[in-house]
């Protein structure tokens, strides 16, 4: 079976795999180089559990062909929180319970991070539009809108 | 069952890879191939895709936008002079798959999806081959009309006229679950005012067929009206005239037929959906 | 903003608690966050290998031959499992607490009952190839009528679903084809009443749709056992159940699990672990059988559909003093938890209100739809939507505020329940009542003062001698009265959807069904829902 060279960074570390024609990005990151954050939920692009940013951008690592992320910067959960200091997303998502079953949340918190990075104040509508391709099925989604709001205003009271 | 991937610099070659291989597919932004494969639905040998960045971009042509296939639905929102089209990206997906469906992809979404090729029907685009025949322009609708049969070529770009001074584009997708979900209807109306009554009015549908279409009964009855209640009388009893909406998990035909009529009012009334 | 009325009922409660009223973190919450949280599918193995199965299009249908010849052929494919490689390959998920007859197959034998029943499982090196072996296997199929609503399978002449049961109703005690509840004489009732109410509602299958598919992972383990990484809700039941298919002692199985991408009843059936064990016994190497969205949605249980006819006798001063149900579970083609739902809710009927004449008929009946399960309050949910939709026509048919109603009929502590057992802890009234307050909906005064600790009992506790002998001695199935349509007094029923017309009750009952087989294991009454128990 043939297979490519994938060279990328993961969460600021190189990483070099090989990977199988047609494999995408979630599998890359799950299978080959275990990274177990980002979640298989559809594989159709209905739920957002995969979601990851590349070079900053919110995709979904399900729909990506493994070999176009080539030299670019993929961002997963794994690589939100500073060492043992919790990304204040993180934190507003604890306090505000904006997990239960937690499945969704890798995927959630990163298409919220994709969001503040870009617009560090967002308006409630904003946030219900950045989470719009990301389903939970516990929540309500009325925690995590909370959590995500109340993370921009505590990034903008701490900087 | 391996798939080979096949990656060129330039379109054209792209194209010609295409044309030589009956088991290769295009790959715009993969949100359609990928799911394919994931789902073991996908019977191809090759994938074939380009990095071209001309394939990407969008430009302006004298009274046409020349937007490239590769262009991404986010491509779109970022290009303010584009701003006529932006409702229909925004009602692409959520922000991770409006960063990787193309408006090329868009044409060959099977019902109910294409919701962005229902705005662009009715702004009378055209569309461009790559390749051989490449530079030629035809007729969307053509495209539509045949992309089963045909369906093995690559789009190059979509050529969308400049909407005319005092025209209005409206554009709705009705969906049951908020604030995104799959289409149960979805309509694009481009409105050429004169004075206050219409003139030349483009009416498309997403989802009410195998493929977005025109409704010419509705374009017919709203010809010299006005956008009021008695104005669009007679385009709501023809609603769904030339239509053929499909059963399936989102709505079923009955629903999609009752509905029309309803979120047609609400768009040329200026109602909110 | 949670809100806590430790005015109510103040002196029953000890309010020296440590934990309870107060905000906890949860104890996963961290791990959550940091996408750390292991589900079923985020464990590597070496070597692991994919297995999907080929699954039936048709509704019903005998099956003529299978031919996996082209399967086999395809690089990649480690093994073809088949219904014949499964070694006890009949069970029914409550047969842990020997709760009705085994009646589903791992791998459907000889016949499919549903669209979507697992036939043959291919176990291979990737999942692309296990697809591609998957499209390529040919079943024969002869289709067969099938039926696939719940009162057309009761009555004369319909497809036989399962033929564990082959009157298409589960069989309680292997002797009634329902669950019965009988108390006072609801046609004194209804013959006092100043108004009668009979309605018709039902409620589609649901889908839990958790994010998290259904799938598990077998892997050999030392000491000659098998670990089993799975998405399952109830571990347990599927460790017994796997065991039992697979003819294993339990002790050969390490089942870990607990940590559920939303399971919400969804998970309950175990759905993957048996053929990923079988897998892995088969092959000798870890394998991973996971359900795509499709076959979540199509497959995968959902809660089930019910049907209900309810009529109600009301007084002008609001009492209800008759009410008669009629309901029926669709299990789909097998038991699973069906059997059970359909237990509950007879526990669960009139509803919360004190009625002094009461019946009802509850079936669990099998059509030719994906198997039902349990899902949120499963077996209560639609004869509650039935019952508060009908509490809300009868308030408005007398002229009567809705939650007035509500509070004038609810259960107060010390009445006798249709179950025959006292109402304790009761607290609809105050639920009601902080309702209408939150929602500004305004409510008389002698409707605040009300309380579900007094006017109980007394009168509203007598056990009521009941009228028809003949509902009193248990007898079978086959001997029990006809149950006679309810005629609508007041409006025809409403219709489900255009040109469908309901189909009509059955004019006959069901037929009797066979008896027992004589090796069939002996049912159990079962017991948790009997028993006396605090809310």
């Amino acid at each position: 079976m043939t297979k490519t060279p994938l060279q990328f960074r993961l969460n600021g570390a190189e990483k070099a795999v090989f990977t199988e024609g047609g494999q995408n990005l979630l599998d890359v990151l799950r299978r080959e180089v275990g990274d177990f954050a980002p979640k298989y939920g559809c594989g159709q692009g209905a739920c957002g559990v995969c979601t990851v940013l590349v070079d900053g951008e919110p995709r979904l690592s399900c729909l990506t062909l493994a070999e176009t992320v080539q030299g670019q910067a993929v961002e997963t959960t794994s690589g939100l929180a500073d060492g043992p200091e919790l990304h204040v997303l993180q934190t507003a998502f604890m306090e505000h319970f904006a997990a239960q079953c937690g499945f969704c949340t890798p995927g959630m918190l990163m298409a919220a991070k994709a969001l503040l990075d870009t617009n560090p104040t967002p308006s409630r509508d904003d946030v219900v539009e950045a989470i719009s391709g990301n389903i939970c099925r516990c929540t309500g989604y009325e925690p995590i809108i909370d959590a995500i709001l109340d993370a921009a205003h505590n990034r903008r009271r701490s900087a | 069952m391996t798939i080979a991937v096949r990656t060129f610099s330039q379109l054209n070659e792209a194209a010609s890879a295409i044309a030589s291989d009956r088991d290769a597919a295009f790959f715009g932004g993969g949100t359609l191939i990928m799911r394919g494969i994931n789902e073991g639905h996908a019977h191809i040998s090759a994938i074939v895709r380009t990095t071209d960045a001309e394939f990407r971009a969008i430009r302006t042509a004298g009274s046409n936008f020349e937007i490239g296939a590769g262009a991404t639905m986010s491509d779109v929102l970022a290009n303010r002079e584009l701003s006529f089209l932006h409702e229909a990206a925004r009602a692409v997906g959520g922000p991770a798959i409006r960063n990787m469906a193309t408006v090329g992809g868009n044409l060959f979404a099977r019902s109910p999806y294409g919701d962005f090729t229902a705005a662009l029907l009715a702004l009378d685009a055209r569309v461009a081959a790559a390749g051989s025949s490449g530079g030629r322009e035809t007729p969307l609708a053509d495209l539509l009309r045949d992309r089963e049969r045909n369906g093995h070529g690559v789009i190059s770009h979509v050529s969308v006229p400049r909407p005319a001074g005092g025209a209005e584009m409206r554009f709705v997708k009705v969906s049951r679950v908020k604030p995104k979900g799959v289409s149960v209807i979805t309509i694009a109306a481009y409105l050429p005012l004169s004075g206050s009554r219409v003139q030349g009015a483009r009416i498309a549908y997403g989802a009410m067929a195998p493929t977005p279409v025109r409704v010419a009964a509705v374009e017919q009855a709203l010809e010299g009206k006005t956008l009021d209640a008695s104005g669009v009388a007679q385009a709501l009893a023809v609603a769904t005239d030339g239509t053929s909406p499909a059963s399936d998990p989102i709505a079923s035909e009955w629903y999609r037929r009752e509905v029309a009529p309803v979120h047609l009012k609400r768009l040329l009334l200026g109602q909110p959906a | 903003m949670l809100e806590f009325r430790k005015e109510i009922f103040a002196d029953e409660r000890d309010d020296n608690l440590n934990e309870i009223g107060q905000p906890t973190q949860r104890q996963d919450m961290l791990g959550h966050v940091t996408g750390r949280t292991r589900f079923f599918d985020d464990h590597a193995f070496e070597g692991l290998l994919h297995l999907k199965v080929v699954r039936s299009p048709h509704h019903h249908a005998r099956i003529r031959g299978i031919d996996t010849s082209a399967a086999e052929r395809i690089a990649g494919v480690r093994r073809i499992i088949r219904a014949a490689d499964v070694p006890h390959n009949l069970n029914t998920l409550l047969s842990l607490i020997g709760f009705g007859r085994d009646d589903e197959p791992a791998l459907a034998e000889d016949t499919v009952r549903y669209v979507g029943e697992p036939i043959v499982a291919i176990v291979a090196d990737s999942e692309a190839t296990a697809y591609e072996a998957v499209n390529a296997v040919r079943v024969d199929y002869e289709v067969l009528p099938h039926v696939l609503d719940v009162e057309e399978a009761l009555a004369p002449g319909a497809p036989q679903v399962n033929p564990a049961y082959p009157g298409n109703a589960f069989e309680y005690h292997d002797l009634y084809n329902h669950q019965k509840l009988r108390f006072g004489d609801v046609e004194k009732g209804f013959a006092q009443a100043d108004y009668v109410l009979d309605e018709r509602y039902q409620m589609s299958p649901i889908e839990h749709a958790p994010t998290e598919t259904n799938g598990s992972i077998a892997a050999p383990e030392t000491n000659d056992r098998f670990v089993v990484h799975t998405s399952t809700q109830a571990l347990f039941f599927s460790l017994g159940t796997s065991a039992k298919l697979l003819d294993l002692p339990s002790n050969r199985l390490h089942f870990i699990g607990g940590t559920v991408g939303g399971g919400f009843g969804g998970k309950v059936d175990t759905l993957t672990e048996p053929l990923s064990i079988l897998g892995a016994m088969l092959t000798g190497a870890p394998v991973r059988y996971v359900l795509n969205r499709e076959e979540e949605m199509q497959a995968g249980p959902p809660r089930g559909a019910e049907r209900w006819y309810v009529k109600d006798g009301v007084m002008n001063d609001g009492r209800i003093v008759a009410r008669q149900l009629r309901g029926y579970f669709d299990a789909g083609a097998y038991t699973r938890l069906s059997s059970y739902a359909v237990h509950k809710c007879t526990a669960h009927i009139p509803g919360p209100y004190t009625i002094p004449n009461v019946s009802s008929d509850v079936f669990c009946v099998f059509t030719h739809r994906t198997p039902a399960t349990a899902m949120r309050g499963f077996g209560v949910t639609g004869v509650d939507f039935a019952l508060e939709c009908q509490m809300d026509k009868l308030a408005r048919a007398i002229g009567m505020d809705a939650i007035e109603f509500r509070i004038l009929n609810a259960y107060r502590d010390g009445d006798m329940k249709a179950h025959r057992r006292e109402a304790k802890n009761c607290a609809l009234i105050e639920c009601c009542q902080v309702a209408a307050e939150k929602a500004n909906w305004p409510i008389r005064d002698e409707f605040k003062q009300m309380s579900s600790m007094t006017g109980g009992g007394g009168e509203r506790a007598i056990m009521p001698v009941n009228a028809p002998a003949r509902y009193d001695a248990p007898q079978p199935a086959a001997a029990q009265p006809p149950l006679q349509p309810a005629v609508a007094p007041s409006a025809p029923p409403p219709q489900p959807a255009p040109a469908a017309q309901p189909a009509p009750p059955p004019a006959q009952p069901a037929p009797p069904p066979q008896p027992a087989q004589t090796d069939q294991k002996r049912t159990y009454r079962f017991s948790s829902v009997v028993g006396t128990r605090r809310r």
